[in-house]
């Protein structure tokens, strides 16, 4: 159903530099497809990361979100080995939740 | 009577009677996470009821908020936004396209050490401002950039 995330987690001192890309429709439900029918609504409208199990991130989306959304983050005091884990829901229900491991810096 | 297909028949209806309780719990979720939802502010269709149901009316202009984006927009499918708050104890961070047809885009929470930083990538209907709405320590602050669109991304 929904393709994986792609999830880096790059550490920069004490602060992750994390990047998550999501691959989702967003269809804005304004769109028409080659039937000249409106495509129905669907996007990503909650999306929640976590860092150790804490929350640090707990966004809410609207269709104006591009298509196979990218979300950038920074999170202080973290280290090489820490737990990232984001967790998208869309309006239709469906989620889909992906873990990353923190990585040394190089 | 072919007692077989009694059963069959049976069972599928056990089987449809789960799978409605099935749709019934989905739905129920659906509705939790709406509630979280801010559906009064992403369905405002004019700025200031966005800035109104964000709880922003008072907010006030702030130098400490940097809007990263480009000048021009060749395709309004994927702007780039990133906003970087520097004021301290930043809890939320909203992201509003004046122009588009709803104009809240986004809303971001920041807590346990997130800090004041997002970056995204959104549609665009048209050249508009695009306003950063940071609230921390419950105040608002807001910052804008315009960015110019030659292809719009909402079609």
């Amino acid at each position: 159903m929904s393709e994986p995330m792609k999830i880096r987690a790059t550490l920069k001192g004490d602060t992750v530099d994390l990047r998550v890309l999501m691959l989702h429709p967003m269809e804005t439900g304004q769109r028409k497809n080659s039937r000249g029918d409106i495509v129905p609504l669907h996007f990503i409208q909650s999306v929640v990361i976590t860092h150790n199990g804490k929350t640090v991130l707990d966004a809410q989306w609207s269709q104006a979100v591009a298509r196979n959304p990218f979300l950038g983050l920074r999170i202080k005091g973290a280290k090489a080995g820490d737990k990232i884990s984001v967790t998208w829901v869309d309006n239709k229900g469906d989620k889909r939740t992906d873990e990353a491991t923190v990585a040394a810096a190089s | 009577m072919n007692s077989i297909r009694r059963t069959f028949l049976k069972l599928a209806g056990s089987a449809g009677a789960l799978a409605v309780l099935g749709t019934a719990g989905l739905l129920r979720t659906a509705g939790a996470w709406a509630a979280t939802w801010n559906k009064a502010g992403f369905e405002s269709k004019a700025l200031a009821d966005a800035m109104k149901n964000l709880g922003a009316t008072n907010a006030a202009e702030s130098r400490d908020i940097s809007i990263t984006a480009p000048d021009i927009a060749e395709n309004g499918a994927v702007v780039p936004i990133a906003v970087l708050s520097r004021i301290p104890n930043t809890q939320q961070i909203s992201i509003i396209a004046e122009k588009n047809p709803f104009p809240l885009a986004a809303t971001f929470e920041v807590a346990n050490g997130g800090e004041g930083y997002v970056s995204t990538r959104i549609k665009m209907g048209q050249t508009s401002d695009v306003w950063a709405v940071v609230k921390a320590d419950g105040k608002f602050f807001t910052a804008k950039k315009e960015v110019k669109i030659t292809v719009g991304g909402c079609g």
